[in-house]
Order: structure tokens, then C-alpha cells, then sequence
């Protein structure tokens, strides 16, 4: 049996959070005292297996769990209690064996904005040890495989527009040949043409073996691309299957959970506002 | 499928990386380090100026020599300030530019370790600061008639290049501030600076100093470097003479350098317990 991409037993991450608002909103505390903390859940133990080469997909609202555990698989942050492997590495013990194997697109499309796709997508390769024959066409190749047309490879990045930083950044993943890619709601707040293309890019590594996380508020998106999904909510597992065996992912969030993902995400921003 | 390095070479590789990302940074944002050349130029001018003028003040006028040499101790002073204080801002503003421009996670995430990344930054920091300073050296020698005949150029560099170790562990460690606290992490860095800036004895001999301040003054590398380039720029000692300021900067280096990477290794690992990587004020 191949060895699991992602494995995790118990894997809980707490949050400190300030806290303590009375029934009015206001806050309880003096102004000179520290704030009150309150631990916020963002995972509770979470076990979990993903076979490489699949693409899994991570659905529920903000505050569900799934951005925490991508962060936690990345080695950007530290589980409380419990482990994740990666490719049979411990993400805390063996973070930099971990790093060797992950990329990740996250929702903002990280990037020196003032430098070029050229410039951000060396300095990726100089980081990520890859040879640097010819990188030049590789970049270029990397680009306008997923639909940028080649004069942009020198534009700074706050000139192109959200897709297209986006389209980059997934390039920019590619070349540095991840054997995990994290993808960290990469189609939110795209409009609808830049999100199919993007869409089709993530259909596209499935071709090259590459396990991809997808975590996504989109249930549609999922079910298109994804070959299981995770359905999440306030750091639980609520379901977990292929989209057939799910059905439509929508109504079996709203099953399990009791609340839709519109009105999920309305409270936990709610949340969020009061913890703030 | 891309050939992945061998560690080391890939280490070396990222180092470089590092260097090339804030090289192509600078030439980005040309137009702020025209002015940030221009604020450094104008500081060490203004120096420059203020030591030319000592002498109509009034008083009691100082002698044509004494004019000559507080002349040169403030410049050297604003000079070495222009430099010591790049390279700090250069280093303990790296995780919060790279926050400010949201690729801090992007960084961290990389398969680098920590300390080759830290030398890049810090690599590049001490480059760029000196080629800024070199400028400004050069414009404030055509405009100020500096007797440097008795300068002991070789013993100055040795200060300099000593003086490399403890400044870098000092803005290493003021670099972690950021991490520890998102939201006054880039004022407490400031303050830092400013605290360096009066206990240093950057315009002035120390000793002037109120005693609370004479041991910070005591406490900070910079101290040493001034007095020491000081000694070899306008004294002409050697190294001999200033070898109690080298001993000084040595033993801060040791303590200094070691101790800012442990404290970022461990600030890194709050950061990321905490979650507060990605968290920007």
C-alpha cells in the first residue's frame, strides 16, 4: 500500500482570543485591565487520511476549521495536541521535510505586488531550490499554460488584475513541483470567468498526480473538482465522501449542521466581530 | 518535473534568492530610496553644517583646530549613524515589511532554514547600507574640508567589519518584535532605534550622558563602533589602541548574534502556536 500523502490523529488547535462583552455588546473589562481570554476551538481532534494523487476537498463556512488545518499542514501553525505527517513527516518535528514537499495558494495571493510575476516567481525558485536552467522559459511556459499571455511576465503585479494574480500564484505553486499543494479558497472573490479558469487550472494537476487540498466555501466548486470531501463546521468533521456518495453538498451541510452556510458565515464573522 | 538542489547548495541557493529579492525591491521602489538617500544626505549635511557654525555661536571662540575636530566627530558621528542605523532598520523591519505586503507566510513556509534566510536579509542589509553611506560620504567630503590626514583607514575598517557581528544580532533581535506583538511590534522597533540614537554617543562623547543612560550606553555595540572609528578616523590610533572597543564588540557578537537567532527561533514558534503569523495589526 502507497504511503499516505496527509495522515492526523487527535490533531486540536485552540485559539486565544480576547473576550467578555456584556448582553448590550459593550465590554466587561476596565479599559486598564488586560483582556479576559477565551480559547476559541478552531479544530477539535480531527483524524484524517488522504491517499495521494487525489484532490479533497475542504468545505464549510469561516471559522470551520479548514484554514487552521491547511496552516497546520503547511507548518504555519502549531497543533495543541495530536500530529500530521506529510509524506511520513511529522509537521512540527520534521517542519523543514514537510516544507520540501507543500506549496501553497492562499486566498490573497501572496506576492511582492511591486515586483513582477518574473521576479516573484525566481525568487520562489531560488527559495525552493529548483534549478535555474532556463527558468526563464519555464516561467513563461508556467504562465501562459494557464492563460497569461507572456507580456505580463515583467508588469508589476499590483498591475494585473485579481485572476490574473491568481493565475500567477497557482503558476508559481507549479514550478515549484509540490508533491501537496495547499489551496487556501483560491477562487474567492474572483469574478465568475477568472474562477472558471482557475477552476480548470486545479482540474489540470490533477493530470499531474499532484494531492491537492482544496479548501472552498464554494459547494458546486467541490463537487466539480473534488474526488472526496470533507464537509467541516466549527472545527468538526460533520461528513466525509466523495460528492456521489454526499449528494448535494448544500442541503447536507444544512442536515447536519442546522443552519445554512450563508447564515453559518454570518455568525461566525459575528463571532469574530465580538472577539475583536 | 524540476531538479530539486541538494540541501547545502540549496541553502546557498536561497541565500542568494534573498539578496535578489531586495535588490529588485530597492529598484521597485526606486523612488523611496531616492528619498530616503536624500533624508540621510540631508541629516549629515545639516551635521556637517551645524559643526561649521560652532564657532559663531558665541562665547568664547574655539580654536581653528578644535572647530576642525568637533567638525569632524559630529560628521563621522552622522555618518556612521546613517549607516548603523540602515542596516538596523534594514534587518528589524524584515518580518514587518514582509507582513505589510502579505508574503510573510509565503517566506516562512519556504524550505529554508531560518538562519540562511535571516543571513540574506542581513547580507544584503549590510551591502545596501554601505553603498547608501559611500554616497553620502562622498558628497559630504567634496562639501566639508575634512582633515583626515592623521585617519587610520586600515584599523577604521577593522572596527567596521567587527562592529558587522553585534549590529546584525541587535537587529535580529529587535526584528522579533514584530512577531511577538502584530500590533506594536513596528513602534517598539522604532524605539529601539531612538534609544540607540541617544545612548550611543552618536553627536556627543557619552560621559555627558545622565548615569541611567550611561549603562545603556555601556549596553549598546554602537558605542564602541563610534568610539572605536572615532579613535582610528580623527586620532589615527591602531588597532592596539582600540583593542579594549574591539574586545567589546567581539564579546557582543558572541552573545549578541547567537542569542538573536535563538530568540527569533523562539519567537517563530510563539508566532506560529499563537497563530499570529498572518495576523497584521
Amino acid at each position: 500500500m502507497s504511503q499516505p500523502a496527509v495522515e492526523a490523529r487527535g490533531l486540536t488547535k485552540r485559539f486565544r482570543r480576547s473576550g467578555g462583552t456584556g448582553r448590550d455588546g459593550h465590554r466587561l473589562r476596565a479599559p486598564w485591565r488586560r483582556p479576559a481570554r477565551e480559547d476559541a476551538v478552531a479544530l477539535h481532534p480531527l483524524d484524517l487520511t488522504l491517499e495521494a494523487g487525489a484532490i479533497t476537498g475542504v468545505i464549510g463556512p469561516n471559522g470551520s476549521g479548514k484554514s487552521t488545518l491547511v496552516r497546520i499542514l503547511a507548518t504555519l501553525v502549531l497543533p495543541d495536541a495530536g500530529w500530521a505527517r506529510v509524506f511520513g513527516h511529522d509537521v512540527v518535528r520534521e517542519s523543514l521535510r514537510v516544507r520540501r514537499h507543500i506549496n501553497r495558494v492562499s486566498v490573497e495571493a501572496a506576492f511582492f505586488k511591486e515586483l513582477s510575476p518574473w521576479e516573484n516567481l525566481v525568487y520562489a525558485a531560488r527559495i525552493y531550490g529548483t534549478d535555474d536552467r532556463g527558468l526563464r522559459g519555464r516561467v513563461v511556459d508556467a504562465l501562459t499554460r494557464f492563460g497569461l499571455s507572456a507580456d505580463v511576465v515583467d508588469q508589476p503585479l499590483r498591475q494585473l488584475s485579481r485572476g490574473q494574480q491568481q493565475k500567477v500564484a497557482i503558476a508559481r505553486s507549479v514550478l515549484t513541483t509540490p508533491s501537496l499543494l495547499l489551496m487556501d479558497e483560491p477562487t474567492t472573490g474572483l469574478d465568475p470567468r477568472s474562477k472558471r479558469e482557475v477552476q480548470a487550472m486545479v482540474d489540470d494537476l490533477r493530470r499531474e498526480s499532484v494531492t491537492t487540498v482544496l479548501c472552498t466555501h464554494d459547494m458546486e466548486e467541490a463537487e466539480a473538482l473534488c474526488d472526496r470531501v470533507l464537509l467541516m463546521d466549527r472545527g468538526r468533521v460533520l461528513a466525509d465522501g466523495t460528492p456521489a456518495q454526499l449528494g448535494r453538498l448544500e442541503d447536507v451541510f444544512f442536515e447536519l449542521s442546522g443552519r445554512g452556510m450563508e447564515d453559518a458565515d454570518t455568525e461566525a464573522e459575528l463571532e469574530e466581530s465580538r472577539a475583536c | 518535473m524540476l531538479t530539486a538542489r541538494p540541501p547545502l547548495r540549496g541553502e546557498a541557493h536561497a541565500f542568494l534568492g534573498f539578496l535578489e529579492r531586495q535588490k529588485n525591491l530597492v529598484r521597485r521602489y526606486w523612488m523611496w530610496e531616492a528619498v530616503w538617500l536624500v533624508y540621510s544626505l540631508v541629516s549629515v549635511l545639516s551635521i556637517g553644517y551645524l559643526a561649521a557654525g560652532l564657532g559663531s555661536l558665541g562665547g568664547a571662540a574655539p580654536s581653528v583646530a578644535d572647530l576642525a575636530r568637533a567638525e569632524l566627530y559630529l560628521l563621522l558621528g552622522a555618518l556612521l549613524w546613517a549607516y548603523l542605523s540602515i542596516v538596523f532598520m534594514e534587518i528589524s523591519f524584515s518580518v514587518m515589511w514582509e507582513r505589510w505586503e502579505g508574503t510573510i507566510e509565503y517566506t516562512f513556509m519556504a524550505p529554508v532554514r531560518r538562519v540562511t534566510h535571516l543571513l540574506g536579509v542581513c547580507a544584503f542589509a549590510l551591502l545596501y547600507g554601505l553603498a547608501r553611506t559611500l554616497v553620502v560620504l562622498a558628497i559630504a567630503l567634496a562639501l566639508f574640508h575634512l582633515d583626515l590626514s592623521r585617519a587610520n583607514g586600515g584599523a577604521a575598517v577593522v572596527v567596521l567589519v567587527v562592529s558587522t557581528f553585534p549590529l546584525v544580532g541587535l537587529g535580529v533581535l529587535a526584528s522579533v518584535l514584530p512577531l511577538l506583538s502584530p500590533e506594536r511590534g513596528e513602534q517598539m522597533t522604532v524605539a529601539v532605534q531612538g534609544i540607540l540614537l541617544l545612548a550611543s554617543g552618536v553627536y556627543y562623547p557619552v560621559t555627558v550622558l545622565p548615569g541611567p543612560i550611561q549603562v545603556l550606553a555601556k549596553a549598546s555595540p554602537m558605542t564602541y563602533t563610534l568610539d572605536g572609528i572615532r579613535a582610528t578616523l580623527i586620532d589615527g590610533r591602531g588597532l592596539a589602541a582600540v583593542a579594549p572597543d574591539l574586545a567589546a564588540l567581539v564579546l557582543m557578537g558572541a552573545v549578541l548574534l547567537p542569542l538573536g537567532l535563538l530568540t527569533f527561533g523562539w519567537a517563530e514558534r510563539r508566532a506560529k502556536r499563537l497563530g499570529l503569523l498572518k495576523r497584521s495589526g
